[in-house]
C-alpha cells in the first residue's frame, strides 16, 4: 500500500508487547567496575563485602518507569548554553549520540539527563570547593528524550578538569555524568563520558575501574568533525548501549 | 548480544545538581487512598549516614499493575500512581522518605506468588556501579515464607531486606557493609 499524502509514520523499533524481552542479559565479568576498588578511596567504606545474592529476573525487573508519569522535559532542558540571561563562558559543545540496547535496537523515548562541571571544572554544589569561579550562566544540567531513532542531543560547553582529594595531586579527566532510565528497571544505567585524549586517563582510577580496556575506551566520546558546527560549536559523539534480551543457561534453568 | 554494554561509573557527589526533582520522592500522589511513607536511613561500613545517596525504587501498584510503558497484565488504574521514586539530597543527613502504596503480590514468571516487594537501585559516591535490593514487608509473614527469592537468601540475613511497620508506613534502614550489611542483588 502506498502512503501519498500524509507523513510517514515513525518506524516500530518496539513493540511495548511483543519486545518486552522475557529477561536481560547477565553481563560478562569486566564490563562494569567492581564495587570493590581500593584505588578509589570511597570505595572502602561503602561497597557491599557479603556476596550479591541472584535474583531472577522478573515482572518487576523487566518493567520501568515509563517517561509520561515522570517530570515533564522542556524545551530548552537540552541546551546547557540557554537556562540564564547570558551565555556561559567555556567551548560550546554539542553532545550527541543515540541509546541502543546490546542488540543494537535504538531505545527511543527514553530519559537521558546529564550534569557536568563548568568550563573551569566547578559543579554548582555546595560541597565543591575547588577554587575556581562559579559561571552564573551555567548550572550543570539536562535532560533529552530519545527520538525515534534512539538520538539525543544537547548543547553545553566543555566541562574542565579538576581536583579531587583521592590521593596527592589527583585530578579528574574532564566528563559529563550520564544518566539512562532504559525500558526496564533490568537497564538502569549511570555512566560518565569523556572527551578523546583527555591527559588524565592514565591516573584516574574512577575510569580505571573498569577492568576491561576496551569497556572503558566505550566511555569516551569520538570527535565528530561533520557535526560541528561551523564558527559555532565542536561535536562528540557518545553512543551507549544498555544491556539488551537475553537469557543465561543459569536463568533459564531457574 | 551484538554490542557489547556501556560501563557504569559512579555518581559521584555532585548528582544533586541533576536529577533529585521535588516531586521525585513521591511515587504516588500525595493524597492518594492507601498511601504510606517508607522511610529509613542509609549507612555506610563506619555506622556513619551517608549524606550523598541517590536512591530509586519502582514498584506495582496494590493490584499488582505497573505504572509502565509495557502490557503486564495491564497498566495501573490508581490515579496519580508513578511507581517510581527517586530520593537524593546536596546536603543530606542519611535519611530518606518516600510516599507510596504497598504493592500487591505479583505472579511470578514461573507462575509461583512473589510477596510484596519494592525494587531500589542505591547510587553514590564511592559506588562504581548501582547497589540492587529491595524492600519486604515484614508484616507478610505468609508472603515472604513462599516468596521464592527471598527463600534464596540465607535465613539469617532476611531480616536485612524486611520493612517495619511504624507510624504511617514502613521503615528499613541500608547497611552498605558492616554488621547488618544489607542483601544487595546480582541482577
Amino acid at each position: 500500500m502506498r502512503v501519498t499524502d500524509s507523513q510517514p509514520q515513525p518506524r516500530q523499533i518496539y513493540d511495548p508487547v511483543a519486545d518486552t524481552p522475557s529477561s536481560y542479559v547477565r553481563e560478562a565479568a569486566g564490563i562494569h567496575p567492581p564495587l570493590d576498588f581500593p584505588e578509589y578511596k570511597s570505595t572502602a567504606l561503602r561497597h557491599p563485602k557479603q556476596p550479591l545474592i541472584y535474583l531472577p529476573q522478573n515482572i518487576t525487573e523487566l518493567t520501568g518507569p515509563a517517561l509520561s508519569s515522570l517530570a515533564p522535559v522542556g524545551e530548552l532542558d537540552n541546551d546547557l548554553t540557554r537556562q540564564h540571561d547570558g551565555e556561559p563562558i567555556g567551548e560550546r559543545t554539542l553532545v550527541f549520540g543515540r541509546v541502543f540496547d546490546t542488540e543494537g535496537k535504538p531505545l527511543r523515548n527514553t530519559l537521558v539527563e546529564i550534569w557536568q562541571a563548568n568550563a573551569c571544572g566547578r559543579y554548582r554544589h555546595r560541597w565543591d570547593r575547588f577554587e575556581a569561579p562559579l559561571d552564573p550562566n551555567f548550572s550543570g544540567a539536562g535532560r533529552a528524550v530519545t527520538d525515534a531513532e534512539g538520538r539525543y542531543r544537547f548543547v553545553t560547553v566543555k566541562p574542565g578538569p579538576y581536583p579531587w582529594g583521592n590521593h596527592y595531586n589527583a585530578w579528574r579527566p574532564a566528563h559529563i555524568h550520564f544518566s539512562l532510565l532504559g525500558r526496564a528497571f533490568a537497564q538502569r544505567l549511570v555512566t560518565q563520558m569523556y572527551f578523546p585524549g583527555d591527559p588524565l586517563f592514565a591516573y584516574d582510577p574512577i575510569f580505571n575501574s573498569i577492568p576491561d580496556q576496551a569497556a572503558r575506551k566505550r566511555l569516551i566520546s569520538r570527535f565528530s568533525i561533520e557535526d560541528t558546527q561551523p564558527g559555532w560549536a565542536l561535536a562528540y559523539q557518545f553512543d551507549i548501549h544498555l544491556r539488551g534480551p537475553g537469557a543465561t543457561p543459569f536463568e533459564e534453568a531457574l | 548480544m551484538i554490542f557489547p554494554s556501556t560501563p557504569a561509573q559512579t555518581v559521584g557527589p555532585y548528582f544533586a545538581i541533576g536529577l533529585p526533582w521535588p516531586e521525585g520522592p513521591h511515587a504516588v500522589a500525595p493524597g492518594t487512598a492507601g498511601a504510606i511513607t517508607i522511610r529509613g536511613v542509609v549507612y555506610d561500613g563506619a555506622g556513619e549516614p551517608i549524606p550523598d545517596f541517590l536512591l530509586e525504587t519502582w514498584q506495582a501498584d496494590p493490584d499488582g499493575l505497573f505504572a509502565d510503558l509495557h502490557a503486564h497484565g495491564g497498566v495501573s488504574k490508581l490515579e496519580g500512581f508513578r511507581g517510581f521514586a527517586r530520593v537524593g539530597y546536596e546536603d543530606g543527613d542519611g535519611s530518606f522518605e518516600l510516599l507510596t502504596v504497598k504493592p500487591g503480590p505479583l505472579v511470578m514468571a514461573s507462575g509461583t506468588l512473589a510477596a510484596p516487594h519494592i525494587d531500589v537501585s542505591l547510587f553514590a559516591r564511592g559506588l562504581l556501579h548501582r547497589c540492587v535490593t529491595r524492600v519486604y514487608f515484614a508484616d507478610e509473614e505468609d508472603a515472604n515464607a513462599a516468596d521464592p527469592v527471598l527463600a534464596n537468601v540465607p535465613a539469617e540475613r532476611r531480616g536485612t531486606l524486611l520493612a517495619k511497620a511504624v507510624a504511617g508506613g514502613y521503615e528499613i534502614d541500608i547497611h552498605l557493609q558492616g554488621p547488618g550489611e544489607t542483601v544487595f542483588f546480582a541482577l
